[in-house]
């Protein structure tokens, strides 16, 4: 431990009202799960900044299931939604996602809330909501409000977040009956793994032509991407080599890869068009 | 419980471990978990610079600096020195500075949470000067000269720049066999640093008593080399240094020298403080500021005959030392003889040094210079084969050591040996031959690749040529006040089962149960120096011992009449009590005698390497993914012959950890350095293989007793190291068809290589062709 944790202010209101107050006062940091932020604590990286905790509150850890949607508290976490049959079921790439976060013990802290809010590049979940198209619910001690979450990253390591706002719950939309999923994380080793590259794809087929295609990505660019010009290029074609070769074209117009100490920009852009030619080949058969 | 093991057939057996259950209790107390009574903790401030001088260090005033203990060099009551094999390290810099993170100030404090931000405030300014950090940059010669000799010792150095050792290995004379050669083959072999990553992270609890000198105690391998480092840092007679090793979690060599560092400093910060100084580095400390293996480069000329027989070669060896010479030149010596491998060579010259760079020294690690040399020489021979349209196996064959051979330092095998049958039982159990053929088909089709290759290699037991004479080691055993045989030795457990192993034997040579056996805390106060824990050496070496002094203890017993012969475990005791209360004590010894005639010499490099061999045939299956670049070993099996196998579950584990460490090595644990210092020294950027990474890996043994060891075993504590890597990159080969020759491999190694263009240079898909050595393939004949 590089740091004094004595130094740091860690308050936990009893309520999700209350966590709300404090936020209202501007200055608190909320911590949930703790995954990233003791992993800062512990390196003498974190600033020294009060926080408050979520880690406590049930009103945000719960699975609700509709006949419409998933609603998913942001206090959810990872094992809770790798244990959830229904998700494992019509979710499998969220499902897939939290079985892949880290270590077990990280999947028994961390939160779903926390990954999309930590807006990590390369979190596990993104891709899969951004693919599902989830909704957020934001709340905060004036109100609340709803955004798609395809909306909610706006750069690296920036959200849609204002300032006192939480993300409440994540919904998830049950209409994937026909839907082919495809999920693939190329990590730096099989478990325990920041990824270097991440695809969560869905695609239904009408008449051999593609119906309607979503495409998630970790690690592509500064922050979780769909690829809308990959899905440009692939809407309403037959899956062909040809097409494959030009949704391999579009997504590599669309990346933005980086160097760093994981792996390179070359390497992320070449396996991420692997990665699509392998799902569109699991589509044509 | 257990069924109780009747002692004469303890040795091969598994009894429990004797420290088991302490650990599985959660009782075992490591380092971090001891305090004392009004103990301090310390910190290491260090330069965040390569190379340069320190020009001021001053103390910012938001610091109450007059809590603090503040040490600096000027402290020191003895010399400045880590003392090794010369006096070129510093226990703290004073003011040059050679590599990143280099100790330069102590610091400590009552309350450890305060001493981040001390360390951080801490201000030091320095003038830079030019640093080298490969062994290419600090042999070039207009490059900065990096590194001098300790003046005291420069007539034991070699005088080419920045070299800390060099080695020359002569046998016979390679230029005839190029003379007479059909095929010349040439390649140039790599491999990286690599972190041990014990779980334990390094950590030492020092105090100064006065007139008693001081006393350590904290994670360690070899406590008697501390001591010999803190003799010269305190000026202190051997007896006032007193040295205890506690429950130690995991070293790999990681513990073997490095322990004297930072038991130098809590001593230091002890004395000046006076209280006990507590100093357990985190594990981003440990990974920046201690030893890692040596990274090496291998430039391999062989010449051969068309029907496929060595004729000879040269083989120059070259390992970075980082940035003081701790052990390179004796992991530079194992290198150097294990560069020739379990083959014959009828001329052969091995030309080896170690050279310095500014990075944290390199030093011991499980294999300790033999992993480099043989990864080079493996992935040789596959390319030799290669161009002479031999199988690897074909050309292995033809040119295997067998016994009554003499190796290339001139050893005469006096033992059995016999690789052919180890190489076909391994490819047996393998199922080699079918899979190969079976892959060469679904390759052509399938986006993975798979493939088999395979590594056939040696590992000599003990330490090198006249090693084990001048260690000397003794063993002791007493009896405790409840009768029972205590083994007294410095000979450490640090998770290997040293413990568990010594008392079979000790237990089988008295013909008593395992559970009457007990083994002493290694503490230099009580027990003798029965040499370092490395180097294969205990099971072989030290056990002998023990095998001895069992006897000697029991011949004591019976002669003396309080034990009658033939005793029972009963009688053995009450005998021993009688025996204690008429004689106050009972303590027997056996030192170190050579089994045999060992011949060594160190000037010419020649005679008996050392006093048994391990020997061994590693296949590794992969699967190459050309989606993802990745390679991934499938499936390993492990085949060697290391004597007689006295504890058989332990020995697997061993195997099995060694070639999970192999694995590692080969295609995931890459150190990335920038300016000389480790940027991922974190385990989540570190890549160390995981559970779901690795294959089943099958561990065959044969069983050859050694007249060497205890109960006839070898060494088998660093062999698993040697073979993994170049059966993997062999396998790489055989799938891929494309030859790489550095470690680690990652995938985007093979990501560049794959989709390389012709106009970047386009891999022709011919393993005799190999461009990624820099040397091509030259045919003479």
């Amino acid at each position: 431990m590089r740091a004094n944790a004595a130094q740091y202010e860690l308050i936990a209101p009893a309520t999700l009202d209350d966590v709300l107050a404090t936020l209202a006062t501007g200055g608190y940091t909320p911590i949930a799960g703790g995954t990233e932020i003791m992993v800062a604590l512990s390196a003498g990286r974190l600033p020294q900044k009060p926080l408050v905790s979520l880690q406590h509150l049930k009103e945000l850890r719960f699975i609700e299931t509709t006949a419409e949607a998933y609603v998913i508290g942001a206090g959810t976490t990872f094992s809770d939604i790798r244990h959830h049959a229904g998700l494992a079921a019509d979710l499998p790439l969220l499902a897939g996602a939290a079985s892949w976060t880290g270590s077990i013990a990280n999947q028994n802290r961390g939160t779903l809330g926390g990954n999309l809010v930590n807006a990590s590049p390369a979190a596990d979940s993104p891709p899969a909501l951004l693919a599902y198209e989830a909704t957020l619910k934001l709340v905060s001690a004036t109100g609340s409000r709803t955004m798609p979450y395809t909306a909610f990253h706006l750069g690296y390591k920036k959200t849609a977040l204002l300032p006192g706002e939480l993300v409440y719950s994540i919904a998830v939309p049950r209409i994937w009956t026909g839907y082919r999923s495809y999920t693939r994380k190329v990590g730096t080793r099989n478990a325990q793994a920041i990824s270097k590259i991440a695809l969560a794809c869905l695609a239904r087929i009408e008449e051999n032509k593609i119906a309607d295609i979503r495409i998630g990505a970790a690690s592509l660019s500064a922050m979780p991407m769909r690829c809308a010009a990959t899905e440009s290029a692939l809407l309403g074609q037959p899956v062909t080599s040809q097409t494959v070769e030009k949704a391999r074209a579009a997504l590599a117009s669309e990346a933005r890869p980086i160097d760093d100490i994981r792996s390179t920009a070359a390497y992320r852009a070449a396996v991420a068009g692997n990665l699509l030619e392998e799902f569109l080949q699991q589509l044509s058969t | 419980m257990p069924e109780t093991i009747q002692p004469a057939q303890l040795v091969g057996s598994n009894p429990i471990r004797k420290e088991g259950r302490a650990k599985v209790l959660g009782q075992a107390r490591y380092v971090d978990d001891i305090t004392m009574p009004e103990m301090w903790y310390g910190a290491t401030v260090r330069s965040n610079i390569a190379r340069g001088r320190i020009l001021s260090i001053s103390f910012p005033p938001e610091i109450p600096w007059h809590e603090f203990t503040i040490v600096s060099a000027k402290d020191i009551p003895g010399e400045n020195t880590i003392v090794h094999l010369t006096k070129d390290h510093p226990c703290l810099a004073a003011e040059y500075i050679n590599h990143p993170d280099e100790p330069i100030l102590l610091l400590a404090h009552p309350d450890k949470r305060v001493l981040p931000a001390a360390v951080a405030a801490v201000k030091i300014e320095y003038e830079v000067y030019p640093a080298v950090f490969t062994i290419e940059e600090s042999e070039a010669e207009d490059g900065p000269q990096v590194w001098n000799p300790n003046p005291a010792d420069v007539a034991h150095h070699h005088h080419l720049k920045n070299t800390f050792k060099t080695y020359l290995l002569q046998n016979g004379d390679p230029d005839e066999a190029f003379a007479a050669a059909d095929f010349i083959i040439e390649g140039e072999y790599h491999t990286g640093a690599q972190e041990q990553l014990y779980i334990e992270n390094n950590g030492i609890i020092g105090e100064y008593l006065g007139d008693e000198g001081v006393k350590v105690q904290g994670s360690m391998q070899c406590p008697y080399y501390v001591v010999h480092a803190l003799e010269l840092v305190f000026d202190l007679p051997r007896e006032k240094c007193r040295v205890i090793q506690t429950e130690t979690g995991g070293a790999f060599g990681g513990k073997e020298d490095f322990p004297s560092v930072i038991a130098s400093h809590a001593a230091l910060l002890a004395m000046k403080c006076g209280h006990p100084v507590k100093i357990c580095y985190d594990r981003g400390e440990d990974m920046v500021g201690t030893t890692k293996r040596h990274p090496s480069r291998t430039r391999h000329r062989t010449a051969v005959s068309k029907d496929g027989r060595i004729l000879g070669g040269t083989i120059d060896f070259a390992i970075d030392g980082g940035a003081y010479a701790t052990l390179s030149p004796v992991v530079l010596s194992r290198g150097t003889i294990h560069a020739a491998g379990p083959y014959h060579w009828p001329h052969l010259i091995v030309r080896a040094k170690a050279m310095a760079t500014n990075i944290a020294p390199h030093g011991a690690f499980r294999g300790f210079g033999a992993p480099q040399s043989l990864f080079a020489l493996e992935r040789h021979m596959d390319k030799i084969a290669g161009v002479l349209g031999l199988t690897p196996e074909e050309f292995r064959r033809r040119n295997f050591l067998k016994t009554g051979d003499q190796t290339a330092t001139g050893q005469h095998l006096l033992e059995p040996v016999d690789m052919q049958a180890l190489l076909t039982r391994a490819l047996k159990e393998a199922d080699y031959h079918a899979k190969i053929a079976r892959y060469a088909e679904s390759n052509k089709t399938d986006p993975i690749k798979r493939g088999l290759g395979f590594a056939s290699f040696f590992h000599g037991s003990g330490f090198t040529g006249s090693g084990e004479r001048r260690l000397n080691s003794l063993v002791e055993i007493d009896l405790t006040p409840d009768g029972r045989p205590r083994v007294l030795m410095g000979s450490t457990e640090f998770g290997q089962g040293t413990n568990t192993v010594i008392s079979q034997v000790a237990a089988q040579a008295l013909n008593l149960p395992y559970e009457a056996i007990v083994i002493a805390q290694p503490d230099t106060g009580h027990v003798p120096d029965s040499g370092p824990t490395v180097a294969s050496r205990t099971t072989m070496v030290v056990g002998k011992l023990v095998e001895r002094a069992s006897r000697s203890l029991c011949l004591t017993l019976t002669n003396s009449g309080y034990v009658p012969r033939g005793y029972t475990p009963e009688e053995f005791q009450a005998g021993a009590i009688a025996y204690l209360a008429e004689h106050g004590e009972c303590k027997v010894s056996a030192r170190y005698e050579p089994v045999g005639e060992i011949f060594w010499d160190d000037e010419k490099y020649k005679g008996d390497a050392y006093p048994a061999y391990a020997w061994a045939v590693y296949v590794a299956e992969v699967a190459v993914d050309t989606r993802t670049y990745q390679a991934t070993v499938t499936d390993f099996h492990a085949l060697q012959e290391v004597g007689k196998v006295l504890h058989p579950i332990l020995a697997e584990g061993q195997i099995q950890g060694g070639v999970a460490q192999g694995i590692g090595y080969a295609i995931y644990e890459k150190c990335e350095y920038k300016n000389g210092r480790m940027m991922n020294n974190q385990m989540t950027n570190y890549i160390m293989p995981t559970s779901a990474d690795l294959p089943p890996i099958h561990v065959h043994f044969e069983e050859t007793p050694s007249v060497q060891g205890a109960f006839g075993a070898k060494g088998i504590g660093e062999l698993p190291m040697d073979g993994p890597a170049p059966a993997i990159l062999n396998a790489v080969l055989n799938a891929t068809g494309i030859a790489f020759n550095t470690i680690p491999l990652l995938p985007e190694d093979i990501f560049e290589r794959m989709t390389r263009t012709s106009d970047t240079g386009s891999e022709a898909l011919e393993p005799a062709v190999d461009r990624d050595t820099r040397v091509e393939a030259e045919v003479v004949a």
